[in-house]
């Protein structure tokens, strides 16, 4: 599924430069070490502004999931329908991530089974996390 | 130039006792425009033109001298998905049949305060203007507050919403090829507007052991008592009810949300006029009195509320709901909480407690009697999915059935004495306690 290019910005480089280098980082505050995304200039919970960007291991759960019938993005509409999962991190619950679980049939989604990172490129060859569960042997990730 | 209203205007905090206006202000007219589907282009249907027609409705039921009000509230945004093509021009026609301002898209893909006061040369005597962005739960908190705290006496309170040919949500960015990184890390999966919701929906069913089907009696009822409100769009336009049939065999937008989960994006109107308990006594209509207004400005820890949050933060609504206004659940004679989208109707009557309800419960209660007729109504308004996509069939419900004119939506399981409404989403929600008393 090609995902619409993405135009890092200030708030987001960080996390996208990773991707490219296919490294899963989330934003953490030094002061008192949580976790948080989507990433913001402030720590959300101390108000600390020294945050950095800390690697993760690559390894969720599936939270839950819907799937998508009607999508607003054009580029997206001719895979309709698709799920669209959302992932919780190992090192922290609290931290979800969406997923359209490459190789994962349509509405067959195991909520609770683990996941884990895969990159793929978008439309502008920007790198951008997805998730695969693991032990499936499905296609996706990175087009060929 | 109109501020937002600041922070301190809306109630966010538990534990702050009765509000400081309980029942020093009211409620005392209502305005609608007529809606359509889609604007057709003509000058005296722009949304600016509705909203004239809203405010000129509302100050002529309180029967009030326009001259004597001196104050307006209102929300500058009139969509949410429907936006101006870029590069299009503005009509022409439309722009000169109005008193424009600095902004050509004035009136026609927004509002401002000085648009509507420079086209109501009958409002003299305005020296208040205070946006209360987002909806109408939000702009009648900010009223409610400035009347109590005597920015304005006798204020009006509008929000207007305009909409195009084309898909909702499908123009700008979502149209483009790239998004930027910020926004990409929430957009870039395509998901709907009411997949958030579909997915808390989800997880409740699989919590509570419920399913999409149980929601058919609510989706029913509300388009009955839609069709019902001679303002809203289905009554008007396409007397059309939704059957249990109808509603199980709709195509999904989001699953586990379909079609008349979602509401329809319409043309509409409404304004309210707001005024001191005592100045109201002498108005044409029976006044309703404010016992209190109370806010979420409660956020997801992630990216999207899991039900734990969208629980607890209900729950935390509700305290403020009844502590501010002095009631317990019990004082309710019927609800108003919004339901655009449907699947969290149930959230936020949960959260109240609504007739002693419990989490988890809400679509068991869908299956009983919760018509206007019975002893626990469930959204008498028809709210969005009787009415039209504009967040505030729920407030005028509650206002006209307090005053006992809702014709035929009218309960009669209840004497209508103590109501709330409120949304959009329970995270973030703006909610109101109208009173048929002052105390
Ligand atoms: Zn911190």
């Amino acid at each position: 599924m090609p995902k619409q290019g993405v135009v890092p910005d200030d708030l987001t480089r960080p996390f996208w430069e990773a991707a490219n280098e296919h490294r899963l980082v989330i934003q953490s505050c030094v002061a008192c070490k949580h976790l948080q995304h989507p990433p913001a200039p402030v720590c959300r919970v101390c108000g600390s502004d020294t945050v950095e960007w800390k690697e993760m291991s690559g390894r969720g759960t599936i939270y839950n999931y819907g799937v998508v019938h009607d999508c607003p993005i054009r580029l997206l509409q001719e895979d309709q329908p698709f799920n669209v999962a959302v992932v919780m991190l190992a090192e922290d619950p609290g931290i979800q991530m969406y997923s359209h679980l490459p190789g994962t049939p349509v509405d067959e989604v195991p909520v609770g089974a683990e996941v884990e990172v895969t990159f793929e490129a978008t439309a502008n060859g920007q790198m951008v996390p997805e998730w695969r569960v693991v032990g499936s042997s499905g296609e996706g990730g990175e087009p060929a | 130039m109109t501020e937002n209203a600041p922070a301190t205007m809306y109630r966010t905090d538990e534990g702050t006792g009765p509000w400081e206006h309980r029942g020093k202000v009211a409620a005392v007219g209502v305005g609608h425009s007529p809606t359509a589907r889609r604007w057709d282009g003509r000058a005296e249907t722009c949304v600016g033109a509705i909203s004239l027609i809203a405010l000129r409705r509302a100050i002529e039921d309180a029967g009030v001298d326009p001259a004597e009000i001196d104050g307006l509230v209102m929300d500058p945004v009139t969509t949410t998905g429907a936006y101006w093509p870029k590069g299009k021009p503005v009509p022409e026609e439309v722009t000169s049949a109005f008193n424009s301002t600095d902004n050509p898209l004035d009136g026609i893909a927004g509002l401002s305060a000085e648009w509507i006061l420079k086209n109501m040369p009958e409002l003299t005597g305005i020296d208040f203007t205070m946006y209360g962005p987002g909806c109408m739960s939000n702009a009648i908190c900010v009223a409610a507050q400035a009347v109590g705290d005597g920015l304005a006496n006798t204020c009006l309170v509008l929000k207007s919403w305009h909409n195009y040919e084309g898909r909702y949500y499908q123009g700008g960015a979502n149209a483009g090829s790239d998004l930027p990184g910020t926004a990409a890390l929430h957009a870039l999966w395509g998901t709907p507007a009411c997949y958030g919701t579909a997915l808390q929906f989800a997880e409740y069913c699989r919590k509570y052991g419920k399913n999409h089907d149980m929601m058919a009696p609510f989706i029913e009822n509300s388009r009955q008592n839609g069709l019902k409100f001679p303002e809203g769009y289905w009554a008007s336009h396409r007397p059309e009810e939704i059957t249990p049939e109808d509603y199980k065999a709709a195509r999904w937008i989001a699953k586990p949300a379909n079609l008349f989960d979602n509401d329809l994006p319409i043309m509409v109107s409404a304004a309210y006029l707001y005024t001191t308990a005592e100045r109201a006594r002498d108005m044409r209509q029976k006044p309703v009195y404010i016992l209190n207004h109370a806010a979420s400005n409660t956020r997801p820890r992630s990216l999207t509320p899991t039900l734990d949050e969208v629980e607890a933060d209900t729950a935390r609504t509700a305290r403020k709901i009844y502590e501010g206004a002095g009631i317990t659940a019990a004082d309710l004679s019927f609800e108003n909480m919004y339901d655009g989208f449907a699947q969290f109707h149930q959230f936020h009557i949960e959260g109240l407690g609504y007739r002693g309800m419990k989490f988890g419960e809400a679509l068991d209660f869908y299956q009983t009697d919760i018509s206007i007729h019975g002893p626990n109504p469930i959204l008498p308004s028809g709210g969005n999915i009787g009415c039209g996509r504009s967040r505030f069939w729920m407030h005028t419900d509650c206002i006209q059935q307090i005053q006992q004119r809702a014709g035929e939506r009218q309960v009669t399981g209840v004497k209508p004495e103590v109501a709330v409404s409120g949304g959009p989403m329970p995270l973030g929600g703006r909610f109101t306690v109208w009173s048929a008393t002052p105390d």
